[in-house]
């Protein structure tokens, strides 16, 4: 089938098979390859990106259902000399070691901060749920994302 | 994931016409159970019918103390709207301990509630609240709506369109939260409206239910106390990796304590 649809500001038109997931369309197709798959199951999180705005598991959808949606991914939100507030802040934090989960964490937490009120580190943990790191121990991620709450 | 064919309706009729003249077709709203399964290639659908685009199946709207919510409103939604977050705060507050927040972000009330996952969240608020399930061609009282693990009253062509609650004086929600998943190992919703109890349960047998004996028990004496000397049995109740079915029983009655000293604490 073919479809039209919007990544990160540009329309794309694509053939794609009913089975194609959202995120094999990213990486496959559109050479996208910072939403990562970590897992089979739809639980790591490193997946993730927005979706009108909402970050979602871009491997539990299906590519024909975001037709008429907008995606974002993690190559989206800033540049290499212009990174968004959150990568930044995860720079300064030491919020990742090896990276592999790291672009599902951002897209999590900027959604967290934009729609979340009285973010605080408990808060900022339970919102962590959805993304997996086997590295960090999760804490400077919680700082990181902390920084940006206390800049809003 | 094997291959299917993908609608996507624009109304309803059309999704019930397409329902019908498939070989084995699926309704798909949020998709956060039925994808993964597909993935896991546990389905194995010949059509997928995308309900998305079906407006008739949005909204949350108040009138005569009922509150009455589309079946394709997603968790967050429920979790952050206005009119639940004033009239029927024990949903919102269950809809944010659904899963994790990009399940929320997808994943729909009548998907939910239509699936009967014995471990949801939702089912327990349909029971406890006593709630109604409304689809295309008739009401269903959410007492005879959940019938087995995974089985509902639903007919294969039978969609929700929403859920009807009724107000409560005063709720609560209490849950044993598996901590890798997020559903409820046990959770309990006790309910009084004007000094009648409901509690529903969910995760403790093959599908929610009403605890029916503690509701009699507090009826007589609304008290904390008075759990104490209710029995539990377990017959029955789902005993897996995560709780037997004699831990299940306790949870149940744990829970209930809890959601009662909520309910207690708040002013009628
Ligand atoms: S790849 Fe693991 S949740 Fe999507
Ligand atoms: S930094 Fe390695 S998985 Fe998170």
């Amino acid at each position: 089938m073919k479809i039209k649809i919007d990544v990160n500001n540009t329309e794309h038109e694509l053939a794609v098979e009913a089975n194609t997931l959202l995120v094999t369309v990213l990486r496959e197709h559109l050479q996208l390859t910072g939403a990562h798959v970590g897992c089979d199951t739809s639980q790591c999180g490193a997946c993730t990106v927005h979706l009108d705005g909402r970050a979602v598991k871009s491997c539990a959808v299906l590519a024909l259902q975001v037709a008429d949606s907008k995606v974002v991914t993690i190559e989206g939100i800033g540049e290499v000399d212009n990174l968004h507030p959150m990568q930044s802040a995860f720079r300064e934090y030491h919020a990742l070691q090896c990276g592999f989960c790291t672009p599902g964490m951002i897209m999590q937490a900027i959604d967290l901060v934009t729609h979340e009120e009285n973010l605080d580190r408990e808060k900022i943990r339970q919102g962590l749920e959805g993304n997996l790191c086997r590295c960090t121990g999760y804490h400077n991620i919680v700082s990181a994302i902390e920084s940006v709450v206390d800049k809003a | 994931m094997y291959s299917f064919d993908y609608h996507k309706p624009a109304v309803l009729d059309q999704a019930l016409d397409l329902f019908k003249s498939a070989d084995d077709p699926i309704f798909l709203a949020g998709g956060m159970t039925l994808i993964p399964t597909m993935k896991q290639r546990l389905a194995a659908p010949t059509d997928v019918i995308d309900l998305s685009g079906l407006d008739e199946l949005r909204g949350i709207a108040l009138s005569d103390r009922v509150l009455s919510i589309g079946a394709l409103t997603t968790h967050n939604e429920v979790a952050s709207h206005p009119l639940v977050a004033q009239h029927l705060p024990v949903l919102a507050q269950l809809a944010a301990t659904i899963g994790d927040n990009q399940v929320r972000n997808r994943g729909t009330i009548g998907g939910s509630i239509a699936n009967s996952d014995p471990a949801a969240d939702y089912p327990a608020a349909l029971i406890g609240l006593g709630g109604v399930v409304v689809t295309q061609s008739r009401s269903i009282a959410g007492d005879d709506f959940f019938l087995d693990l995974f089985e509902t009253a639903l007919h294969p062509c039978e969609l929700i369109t929403r859920i009807d609650f009724p107000l409560p004086d005063r709720a609560a929600y209490a849950k044993f939260r598996n901590q890798a998943s997020g559903y409820a190992v046990v959770g309990a919703l006790v309910a009084d409206f004007q000094g009648k109890i409901r509690v529903g349960i969910t995760g403790a047998g093959p599908c929610a239910c009403r605890a029916i004996g503690i509701e009699n028990e507090l009826m007589q004496n609304l008290s904390i106390d008075v759990l104490d000397h209710v029995e539990v049995p377990d017959a029955g109740f789902n005993s897996d990796i995560h709780a037997s079915a004699e831990y299940r029983a306790h949870l149940v009655k744990v829970l209930t304590k809890r959601a009662l000293k909520q309910v207690l604490d708040q002013n009628s």
